[in-house]
């Protein structure tokens, strides 16, 4: 039973998402979790400012239910499942992460130089930090759905408008990866 | 998602770069089971847990939204590492400043419901 402790393979955490999708499907839900910001706006009194956030967000608290479920998951993955979190990523990538000023690669789950709370002192931190977020944000409602909206329910169901999505997630990401990141670190 | 390490910044780092196959493994192990699920629902047209048919709901089709929405995400996926699901998960775990990254991610989602009428759809 060894094995709970080191990271999951793709083979085990993969079926594992299909299987929650499926569970959901069976009380007629569906398994999107950016929703949720919208719900979560709304709860925070955004409907007095945009249409787009008057609904009943009431009738989603099953959705919020997952996104609790998410952050106990995480608590028991990593506090009780979890002996060593450093992720072994390809020795390749850890070498263009150093070359980059991450040294924190292939030691550590997420990078220290800007995620620890020391790195928080950093403007430039806090504001790359911020700037994801707001892209995630903005980005998952103008597509109405994020990866496990579009990528996996979305094409799930063989929908276009999906893998038009997904297409964008890609384009967008290696954007990023290959062409800003050099300029920014 | 966290023992998967799908909520790993560094995986998605290295998912970007093609230079390993497991979160290719991951979403794509889930989405043919995925289909396998959803097309045997439909064929042998099974029933919810509540004895009621299921429904899926066909998205909307357009082009705009998704391609531009996409990129939006995927630039903001790429740089913070997470997308929805895996930035609470990494609350869960106890990485507190990921909390900057969702309270960003509400402004952006804020942000696009006060734009939404000047935007291509």
């Amino acid at each position: 039973m060894n094995w709970i402790y080191e990271p999951w393979p793709w083979y085990i955490a993969g079926p594992m998402i299909a299987l929650i999708m499926f569970l959901l499907i069976m009380v007629d839900k569906s398994f999107g979790m950016s929703s949720n910001l919208r719900t979560m706006c709304t709860i925070c009194g955004a409907g007095n400012k945009a249409d787009f956030f008057k609904f009943d967000w009431k009738l989603q608290k099953w959705n919020l239910v997952v996104v609790l479920g998410a952050v106990i998951g995480g608590f028991i993955g990593s506090y009780f499942l979890s002996t060593n979190t450093a992720v072994a990523i390809n020795p390749e990538t850890i070498l263009e992460l150093k070359s980059l000023g991450f040294e924190s690669a292939g030691t550590a789950y997420l990078p220290t130089e800007l995620f620890d709370t020391k790195a928080l002192l950093s403007i430039k931190n806090v504001l790359l930090l911020s700037i994801g977020g707001l892209l995630v944000g903005f980005g998952a409602r103008y597509a109405g759905g994020c990866t496990s909206g579009h990528a996996i329910s979305g094409l799930s169901n063989l929908q276009m408008p999906s893998l038009i999505a997904v297409i964008g997630f890609f384009i967008g990401g290696l954007t990023m990866i290959h062409f800003i990141f050099p300029l920014l670190f | 998602m966290f023992k998967s390490e799908a909520a790993s910044w560094f995986r998605i780092y290295e998912m970007f770069k093609f230079e390993s196959f497991h979160m290719y493994g991951i979403i794509g192990s889930a989405l043919f089971i995925g289909i396998i699920i959803v097309q045997s629902i439909k064929r042998f047209k099974i029933k919810s847990f509540y004895g009621e048919k299921i429904n899926f709901h066909p998205k909307a089709k357009s082009f705009s939204r998704y391609m531009f929405g996409g990129i939006i995400f995927g630039l903001g996926w790429a740089l913070a590492g997470a997308c929805p699901g895996p930035m609470f998960t990494l609350v869960g775990a106890g990485y507190i400043s990921i909390f900057i990254v969702i309270i960003a991610s509400l402004l952006g989602t804020f942000l696009y419901g006060l734009l939404k009428g000047k935007l291509p759809h």
